[in-house]
């Protein structure tokens, strides 16, 4: 792929000031993060520390109070269509999957781009299969969502999200709701968006995921980004107290 | 039975009309309860404010009521319907409200997540509503909505108080005529029942075809 005239650090994903508040809860304090075209980050942190709320502010699922989120350069609009048109560039994949119940696999993941993006039904359909293909699941097509395995859905999940094309992809926890036997097949498929320079931002717990494809490690602690660095540096050697911490409780097993 | 034999083509008329009426209501309701049902969960507070103001206004008026209005008040100030129209908008406007609250219970079945998964691929307020929530939440009321269609038939006797010859105005002229209120209205009653049953196997057969897989 030739280089981007902008440059290869062009900033995907930027958060200037961030403050969120759930009524006197101050959930998101102070957030700054940007995120380059290509790059893979994943939020890592104690539950409750704010990581989920930031991923859906991303996308303005949540309304930040305060702060600025821009996507590409462009500030994210209050709603309306400016806002659909910009979620449309931003994909989302949920812990609990959100497949449309009422729809097949293969309707799920062609709804956006012949909606959104107005293409033709047999194209839309063609690539869609590509990429249920993709995910190893295009025998699974014609299925509705609650016949497939948790982790077949949450492929398709992702699957669906590719079909827009996304400039980001968003993973709010996406294994967290998935037997452990299913967790690899989902996780292999991230590894490889990776691998291929999706831009992804990954809320999860699996350190595993983070050592193999992170290209960098947000540690989120009580609403702040307490530290931020590559993930050998992180796992090896935190520098903060509360990473240790963390790291400790989570990593003796 | 001779009182039912002799008078078969103004009751088959009068039948024929509470069918039309029926069905004419049936379909102007659906479509006013899917409009204040999703005015009642507009984003925007004016809008949920006029779909609440909606229901309350009309589930709390009878029906009765509300159709001699139509009918003889708003002549007084020039406007006109002719009477079967006039009954069919007052019986869709009142059933409207009945069915924009059924059809909003099954709203509130369709989990929060699919709501945000449709926006979250681009999907305007509209667009989710029409392909994400609505198919599933009506998919979930079927049985009530069929509940409130067989009241709106049974409603629609109603319209004989302001001059429409349905079913029961029929009756009542037959039996005018031939002073056998049991035979006429028992004749009338089957034919409201066959109706209902109709419309009760269409809600089966609908419900099950519609099932989601779960």
């Amino acid at each position: 792929m030739a280089p981007e005239t902008t440059g290869a650090n062009r900033p995907m994903v930027s958060v200037r000031g961030l403050n969120k508040w759930f009524g006197p809860l101050h959930v998101l304090k102070d957030i700054d993060l940007t995120v380059a075209a290509g790059e893979v980050v994943v939020v890592v942190g104690p539950s409750g520390s704010g990581k989920s709320t930031l991923c859906r502010c991303l996308n303005r699922l949540e309304t930040a109070g305060q702060g600025s989120v821009e996507i590409d350069g462009e500030p994210l609009p209050a709603e309306g269509r400016a806002l659909a048109r910009l979620r449309a560039d931003v994909g989302m994949v949920f812990q609990s999957f959100n497949l449309f119940g009422h729809k097949t696999v293969l309707d799920n993941i062609t709804l956006g781009p012949t909606r959104v993006r107005r293409i033709a039904r047999p194209e839309a359909r063609q690539q869609a299969m590509a990429l249920l293909e993709r995910v190893g699941i295009a025998d699974k097509a014609d299925h509705h969502p609650a016949q497939l395995s948790g982790g077949q859905q949450q492929r398709a999940a992702i699957a669906r999200a590719l079909a827009m094309q996304p400039k980001v992809l968003l993973f709010d926890e996406p294994t967290s709701a998935l037997d452990p036997e299913m967790v690899n097949e989902v996780l292999d498929v991230m590894v490889s968006l990776a691998a291929e320079g999706m831009t992804m931002i990954v809320v999860t717990h699996e350190m595993g995921f983070a050592r193999r494809a992170a290209d960098r490690v947000v540690f989120m602690d009580d609403g702040r980004i307490v530290e931020s660095g590559a993930p050998d540096d992180f796992f090896a050697a935190p520098r903060t107290e509360r990473a240790r911490d963390f790291l400790s409780k989570i990593l003796q097993h | 039975m001779e009182a039912l034999t002799a008078h078969l083509s103004e009751l088959g008329h009068g039948l024929v009309t509470t069918v039309e009426l029926t069905v004419v209501t049936t379909v102007g309701a659906m479509l006013l309860g899917i409009v204040v049902a999703t005015l009642r969960i507009a984003p925007v507070p004016l809008l949920r404010a006029i779909g609440t103001a909606y229901v309350e206004v009309f589930q709390n008026l009878p029906l009765l009521a509300l159709l001699v209005l139509f009918v003889f008040a708003l002549p007084t100030i020039g406007i006109t319907f002719p009477l079967f129209t006039s009954a069919a908008i007052v019986i869709a406007v009142y059933e409207g409200a009945y069915l924009a609250e059924a059809i909003r219970a099954g709203i509130n079945t369709v989990g929060v997540g699919q709501a945000e998964a449709a926006r979250a691929i681009g999907l305007t307020f509209g667009q989710s509503l029409r392909h994400v929530i609505l198919p599933q939440g009506l998919r979930a009321v079927i049985q009530p909505i069929g509940n409130i269609c067989i009241a709106l038939l049974m409603n629609t006797s109603l319209a004989a108080a302001v001059g429409v010859v349905e079913l029961t105005q029929a009756a009542n002229t037959v039996n005018l005529v031939e002073a056998q209120p049991i035979a006429v209205f028992t004749g009338a009653g089957l034919a409201y029942m066959l109706l209902a049953l109709i419309i009760g196997q269409v809600t089966g057969l609908l419900e099950r075809r519609l099932a989601i897989v779960r």
